[in-house]
């Protein structure tokens, strides 16, 4: 990174440039690249934004599934010992509702960018996108959400529609509480 | 309410059934006022002190000095208690502060509450990197030297998880301490460079409403913050209580976020996106949403409900005998500063005004004290915060009015102590 001259020299050039810049303000931050900072900008927006190239169907998914993540997530997703993935449509407004992709989830985008940040558990970030597409169909399908054979990439995930698309209030800005 | 007259010149006013006393008796100096009378309410002490003899310690030289000192050990129960995750993940449980074990409102950085979404990282602070892009105008990397170098403001504010005392909205009463039961909270002097300055810098862009900030763990903990509250009081953190962050705290920085639900306060934060709309993040959506019992979920519960609880006497404390106590409690909101604190010690049909203790801040604790002279018999302790909004810390029954059972979060019901004829103090819905 940059030496504190090269800072300084920096800040000058910035204030110099750009003059509406606060003149008060220290100026120590170092211009970064979108090439420069690709490996850390790893967010999903819920319309897709942000998804990467890449591909997978809910077959490759079910391969994945089966050596990744089983031992935390059980058969088919079923939970135990970690959270449920799978059912629970139908279920919020009783007693006992049980909250998973299929049931709550509001965006498929959330899918993809939950898993390629921190799935495995024991080993994040060490998923491909492809890997991370083949598990998000896998989990779609399984909720019924998508098909079996949809494949999902930067274009079809974008359009995936969740069950509970519509069950959220948002409470920001607040109004009483 | 029931304000009951002073018994006479030389005894505590009553203000409250079941014994609670006017906040004078500690709001002056000491129990002089009160004469003898006052005096005898303390006296309930056994009779026939002990022989002093001089001891050990005072006949030999002392330790040296040390580096960094640690608690007595004689205080070494005094620890967080430690609730690890399932099996196999001990980086996704949490750790409590414990309550009953401290006073004051400053809570020491080693006994800070712990959530972690999978364990703590250990950031070499020279790699460390803080980014600010998306819609700004000059994308921009901070490392930790140059971030320590900018202006920065100290404030003390409290943080409490927002499945702090979810137990709560379980239909029986746990019998667990306050701590266990309301311990992911704490407050710190925070010290760290306001947000604003940084986004500035990096010059926000018309149309960009929120930033999505993002931790550098192995959960890559991400949460979407609304850009007003950005440009407010929000703050990059490196320090606590006057020195630098702790690792479980967010070692090198962390955002904080005074009042809202401590997930928000991003740990370790290395990625701050500006965007035009919240990014739905798994821990704003699947988790830390509260469901209704309509099947629906409010998204984006920020602020902390204003809250209060009795630290002093709480659930595993023995009373000892008839006399006078000190009941003694902590009280916040993330909307603003404690405006009153009012106790019952007789279920909630009586209430008397608690004294608070300088200084009452913004969205930190607040420490009240209220005088009880117990007379032996049943009684039930409550608390009930009102905060400078005029909103008023609900009862249990409300709370579950509005919002049922399920929905986990951001329970602030009043906590009621019973204290049985026995002296033993237990945990009940009242």
């Amino acid at each position: 990174m940059s030496t504190p001259d090269r800072v300084v020299l920096f800040s000058a050039l910035l204030l110099a440039a750009l003059p509406v810049l606060s003149a008060e303000s220290p100026q120590l931050g170092t211009p970064i690249t979108p090439a420069e900072m690709a490996a850390w900008d790893l967010s999903i927006q819920p319309d897709g934004r942000g998804l990467p190239a890449g591909s997978g169907t809910a077959a490759t998914g079910k391969a994945i599934f089966a050596e990744k993540c089983v031992v935390c997530h059980n058969e088919e997703g079923k939970g135990q010992p970690f959270d449920r993935l799978v059912g629970g449509q139908g279920t919020l407004a009783s007693t006992t509702p049980v909250k998973t992709i299929g049931s709550f989830w509001p965006y498929a985008s959330t899918v993809f960018d939950y898993i390629r940040r921190a799935m495995p558990l024991v080993a994040p970030q060490s998923l491909t996108n492809d890997e991370v597409y083949s598990l998000t169909a896998y989990l779609l399908s399984l909720n019924g959400v998508t098909k079996e054979r949809d494949v999902m990439n930067a274009k079809t995930l974008a359009k995936v529609k969740m069950p509970n698309n519509g069950g959220f209030i948002v409470k920001y800005p607040e109004t009483s509480r | 309410m029931s304000d009951k007259a002073a018994d006479s010149a030389f005894q505590p006013e009553i203000v409250a059934d079941n014994g609670l006393l006017h906040r004078r008796l500690f709001l002056t100096q000491g129990v002089a006022l009160f004469g003898t009378g006052g005096l005898a309410l303390l006296a309930a002490r056994p009779a026939g002190a002990e022989t002093l003899t001089v001891p050990t310690w005072t006949k030999t030289i002392g330790a040296p000095m040390s580096g960094y000192g640690v608690p007595s050990k004689y205080e070494d129960k005094v620890q967080r208690i430690v609730r690890p995750g399932a099996p196999g993940s001990p980086g996704t449980g949490r750790s409590v502060t414990p309550l009953e074990l401290i006073n004051g409102t400053i809570t020491p950085a080693g006994l800070h509450f712990e959530r972690h979404h999978n364990g703590i990282p250990d950031i070499d602070p020279a790699q460390h990197r803080l980014v600010i892009h998306g819609k700004v105008k000059r994308p921009l990397s901070f490392t930790v030297d140059s971030l320590l170098r900018y202006p920065t403001v100290s404030r003390i504010q409290f943080l409490e998880c927002s499945g702090n005392s979810a137990v709560g909205w379980a239909r029986e009463a746990a019998q667990q301490s306050v701590g266990n039961l309301h311990g992911l909270l704490s407050c710190s002097e925070w010290t760290g460079v306001p947000l604003s300055i940084l986004l500035d810098e990096a010059g926000v862009e018309p149309g960009a409403a929120w930033v999505l900030a993002e931790g550098a763990d192995s959960a890559a903990l991400s949460r979407s913050v609304p850009l007003p509250k950005a440009m407010d009081d929000a703050m990059v953190a490196l320090w606590q209580n006057g020195e630098r962050i702790r690792p479980e705290q967010g070692y090198p920085m962390r955002l904080f976020l005074p009042g809202f639900e401590g997930n928000m306060n991003v740990k370790w934060l290395r990625r701050l996106q500006v965007n035009d709309g919240p990014t739905m993040t798994r821990d704003e959506t699947s988790k830390y949403s509260d469901l209704m019992p309509d099947g629906k979920a409010w998204l984006f519960t920020y602020t902390m409900g204003v809250k209060s609880l009795i630290t002093s006497p709480s659930h595993g404390f023995k009373m000892q005998g008839p006399g006078l106590y000190e009941i003694s409690g902590l009280a916040w909101s993330g909307a603003g500063k404690i405006r009153r604190v009012e106790v019952s010690a007789d279920g909630g049909k009586t209430w008397g005004e608690a004294a608070l203790t300088d200084p009452v801040l913004s969205k930190s604790l607040t420490r009240f004290r209220m005088a009880w002279r117990w007379n032996g018999g049943p009684a039930i302790l409550k608390s009930r915060a009102i905060d400078e909004t005029g909103a008023v810390q609900p009862s249990r029954d409300e709370l579950v009015a509005q919002r049922g059972e399920r929905s986990n979060y951001h329970y602030h019901g009043i906590q009621p102590w019973s204290i049985a004829a026995t002296g033993e103090v237990t945990n009940v819905h009242a």
